[in-house]
């Protein structure tokens, strides 16, 4: 693919992945974020965490059954913004809900589990967005780097744990998030498993 | 929406009458300037519709009320819990629109002298409609203060003369797949059953519920008839209900069902006993910014303190 086309992919993949955002912010200034407006942002930058998190681990699947490389050109930006909506979720957590009451967090996050879980998915994410440049992966070694980068999985695990705990009775969206999940990690255990079958020369990814 | 830094002024500040009004001025300016068009036709679609579905009450005040301002008619009627038509809040003002509420019936059986069938017409009849203003504590968290139109339900109950074997009463809500899309899914156990017992259907505050804002209850607040019980949680105020039984068993309820660890009978607002999954010691009331401590039964303690005098509400909640 040509670097010109990259370029025009990035701009329309950033606008986006900005748009949930920007969304909010215009029905905040026009008085559309319905009744419980505080409610609704937590919920729907909480949604869009999960929703990026999961395209992310969607990419390297895509790609391997594709053979379309250039998807993995995008996974650093996805999985940023997935970190970026995570951060907001958090903060709407800890300012509309608990008003940075210090020890108020401390006893929610030890309290409730889907906090906890929540709370962990998101300081898993932090050692990742910490170390997405280039300069880091040449600190840390290709190898040291993809095996921390790894952390993605128990954070999107923990990310759908959090969903599913604090969902009052209506599981459908959970379970959706969850069957999606077992879908891109499945694929991962059973591309390594098949890997391992097959002669050891093809463990040597031929496209890297 | 106004996101205010976080102040030492009172939250009753925040929400101020007068903050709502200005929201209300800011939104039409934005109408006439076309700036918002989807806006618009949200805002004035919306009054439009129920002006033509519901018709005024006569009522008379009552000392029940509370003062406090009442959340807007918009959000009481866009913000619902009503799992019948959809467990998105905001699907059961869309879905409830050709709900039919004519002809509705109210069967009232069980331990009682007579055995009848109401009209809700007639029932409406049966005594003076009255302005009841009540806080509305939902489990979730989120609390509003609603101007109800009803009369205790111990009006319906002393007519009915339940005989010595009725020491609870049950209600039921409407079963009908057809009207109810969520009722095809099996997220509770259908039809919605509450209960209450015998004391406590029989205390003033609790509303045999028709309006609201003095007209008749809009389809997505529970029409055409439901019940008020202002200091338990909400979903104990059941809905469009076809069905009243006095028996002499605690009724089976329909969130105990689903979660009997999360949700007991009594489901009494309590501040002290947690949701296993979140605190109840603050809430949102609707339109404010600054969450507030919720209230033992939900500041109408007074009132109903007494009926659970010697009872653990850890162990009943």
């Amino acid at each position: 693919m040509p670097r010109r086309s990259i370029v025009v992919l990035k701009v329309i993949v950033w606008g986006l992945c900005v748009s949930p955002v920007s969304l909010l912010a215009w029905k905040a200034t026009h008085d559309e974020l319905g009744a419980n407006p505080l409610s609704e942002v937590t919920l729907s930058t909480g949604h869009w965490t999960l929703y990026l998190l999961l395209t992310t681990l969607a990419i390297s699947p895509l790609r391997k059954i594709s053979g379309i490389n250039w998807l993995i050109r995008f996974r650093r930006l996805i999985g940023l913004f997935a970190f970026f909506y995570g951060c907001l979720h958090l903060m709407t957590y800890l300012w509309f809900d608990k008003f940075f009451d210090g020890h108020e967090i401390v006893k929610d996050i030890y309290k409730r589990p889907f906090i906890t879980a929540g709370m962990t998915a998101w300081t898993l994410m932090l050692p990742l967005a910490l170390t997405s440049t280039v300069a880091s992966i040449r600190l840390l070694g290709g190898k040291r780097w993809q095996i921390l980068h790894r952390l993605i999985y128990a954070s999107a695990i923990a990310g759908c744990v959090h969903f599913w705990w604090l969902v009052k009775r209506d599981l459908t969206r959970p379970e959706i998030m969850a069957a999606i999940l077992t879908i891109l990690l499945g694929f991962r255990v059973l591309d390594r498993f098949l890997a391992n079958r097959t002669v050891q020369p093809a463990t040597v990814s031929p496209e890297r | 929406m106004l996101i205010k830094k976080p102040s030492d002024i009172p939250s009753s500040e925040i929400t101020s009458k007068s903050v709502y009004m200005d929201r209300r001025k800011f939104m039409s300016g934005a109408t006439v300037f076309g700036a918002a068009l989807a806006t618009a036709g949200f805002e004035m679609g919306k009054p439009f519709q129920v002006a033509s579905a519901n018709s005024k009450l006569t009522t008379t005040k009552s000392p029940l009320s509370t003062s406090e301002t009442p959340t807007p008619f918009k959000d009481i009627t866009n913000y619902n819990n009503f799992y019948e038509f959809s467990t998105d809040k905001y699907g059961p003002a869309e879905l409830s629109r050709k709900f039919r509420t004519s002809p509705w019936t109210v069967k009232v059986g069980g331990a009682v002298k007579e055995k009848k069938t109401y009209d809700v017409d007639s029932l409406m009849k049966l005594a003076m409609l009255e302005d009841r203003i009540y806080r509305h504590r939902c489990v979730e968290g989120w609390s509003m203060v609603i101007p109800w139109v009803g009369y205790s339900l111990s009006n319906l109950i002393n007519q009915l003369q339940p005989t010595s074997k009725a020491k609870y009463v049950m209600f039921t809500t409407l079963m009908d797949l057809g009207q109810f899309p969520g009722q095809r899914a099996g997220v509770l156990d259908w039809p919605y059953t509450e209960g209450l017992r015998m004391d406590e259907a029989m205390h003033p505050l609790t509303l045999l519920t028709f309006g609201l804002y003095g007209e008749t209850l809009p389809n997505q607040d529970g029409a055409p008839v439901r019940i008020v019980v202002p200091w338990k949680y909400g979903f104990k105020s059941i809905k469009s209900i076809v069905k009243i039984d006095f028996v002499d068993y605690e009724p089976p309820t329909a969130w105990n069902k689903a979660a009997p660890n999360e949700y007991g009978f009594y489901s009494n607002v309590n501040p002290n006993v947690d949701h296993p999954r979140w605190s109840q010691a603050t809430e949102r009331r609707i339109g404010e910014f600054r969450k507030r401590p919720t209230l033992m039964f939900n500041g109408y303690g007074d009132q109903v303190a007494s009926l659970y005098n010697g009872m653990d509400l850890k162990k009943h909640y």
